[in-house]
């Protein structure tokens, strides 16, 4: 006599479009996660419990490090370009187009302004932390001290770009005035802080954001 | 798709031939596993790649009276002043530094140094005050480095002391550290 067959479901599930989709996004991640471009000047910032972010592009970052070399950056190519084109007026030097889309193109630099051409004219990867002495500031309002000059330039530049872009985009909002964020070491002295921090109260930016770390707690 | 191929290996056993069996499945859960622990790996730390900022307000400088400046009267029993020194140590004290209500003392910025002080301090001074708040001032020296600093304010969001100020090192102080000694290169 034939057995009655018990129909048993396979507990088995076909893993692999799962399997397909996990690795496409994980690829995804990876590929997004490395593309960040790296920072000239890399600083190990300090930690704190702070939660608020930096957000948008309305940023000029000043980094401090390596015993007290300062570079400056501005997010936004356009309100580089604009930002050059003030503080070449103002210093008397001339750049040509061509620096000028090299200077839209790159993320910071750390230069004196007389020789901020020639660091134009290496190609990216030779634009090393070695061959970039850092902006000089001093805690006077002069032309030596060039970083206040280039806060207030850049400063400038970024209502003026915002309020042009205001006239031709109908659905532009204005971020405001451009945010100073300072990126410092750890362990950098606050000698060299206090100059950066008197140079940007000097120009009335008495606010700014440094920059830190998460610490877990 | 997916399946391999086994030899089921053995060959000949008790004089009955095996008929070959059609692979098994290759098990792809720990596979699957590991991919979606990368995933969420990448994905935190996209996302927790934009940096924190520390937002930090100085008070207005007016150039005309630049140096000559006359300090804020403020109450002596609502102040605390908070000296930053090298070697991640701080020096504090209670009141005016000519008259301390308590002496220039060295603490660190550990959770058992600074913010068990500021958290007493924050409890004691109302009373002594007439309800008013402490009042905390921070004087980073030249030898202090930025760690510290942000140390401070980060204590003073935990402990949330609503009024504290950075300003200027003067001399007389830079001695107490010095006298403490942590003013060391």
């Amino acid at each position: 006599m034939a057995k009655a067959k018990v129909k048993r479901a396979s507990t088995v599930i076909d893993m692999t479009a799962m399997c397909d989709v996990a690795f496409l996004l994980l690829t995804f991640f990876v590929l997004t996660a490395t593309a960040r471009q790296p920072e000239t000047l890399e600083v190990d910032t300090p930690a704190s419990t702070v939660k608020e972010k930096l957000v948008g592009d309305n940023i000029g970052m000043i980094t401090v490090g390596n015993e007290g070399k300062i570079f400056f950056g501005l997010k936004d190519p356009a309100i580089r370009r604009e930002t050059l084109k003030n503080i070449s007026a103002k210093y008397k030097v001339n750049f040509s187009e061509e620096e000028y889309e090299q200077f839209a193109a790159s993320e910071d630099f750390g230069v004196p302004i007389r020789t901020l051409r020639q660091l134009l004219s290496l190609p990216k990867d030779q634009r090393k932390v070695e061959v970039q002495p850092g902006i000089p500031v001093d805690s006077t309002e002069n032309e030596s001290n060039e970083l206040y000059h280039w806060v207030q330039q850049a400063r400038l530049a970024t209502v003026k770009i915002n309020r042009d872009r205001e006239n031709e985009q109908r659905d532009f909002v204005n971020p405001g005035p451009m945010q100073v964020a300072i990126k410092a070491d750890a362990e950098e002295k606050y000698a060299v802080m206090n100059l950066i921090i008197e140079t940007l109260r000097n120009q009335k930016q008495n606010k700014f954001s440094f920059i830190t770390g998460l610490r877990a707690e | 798709m997916a399946e391999l191929n086994q030899d089921s290996g053995g060959g000949k056993k008790g004089g009955k031939v095996r008929s070959k069996k059609n692979g098994g499945r290759v098990d792809l859960t720990a596979m699957v596993d590991l991919a979606f622990l990368l995933i969420t790996f990448f994905m935190l730390t996209t996302s927790l790649n934009t940096p924190q900022a520390m937002d930090v307000a100085m008070p207005d400088k007016n150039k005309d009276l630049n140096e000559q400046q006359p300090d804020i009267d403020i109450a002596d029993n609502r102040s605390i002043t908070l000296l930053l020194g090298s070697d991640n140590k701080l020096v504090w004290y209670y009141g005016q530094l000519a008259k301390p209500i308590t002496a220039p003392t060295v603490t660190d910025y550990s959770a058992e140094g600074l913010r068990k002080l500021l958290i007493e301090k924050k409890a004691q001074v109302p009373k002594v005050a007439g309800g008013k708040d402490l009042i905390v001032v921070i004087r980073p020296s030249d030898r202090s480095v930025q760690r510290n600093l942000v140390d401070v304010l980060d204590e003073m969001k935990i402990v949330d002391v609503k009024r504290f100020t950075i300003s200027k090192i003067k001399a007389e102080e830079i001695a107490v550290l010095e006298s403490n000694g942590v003013y060391n290169n």
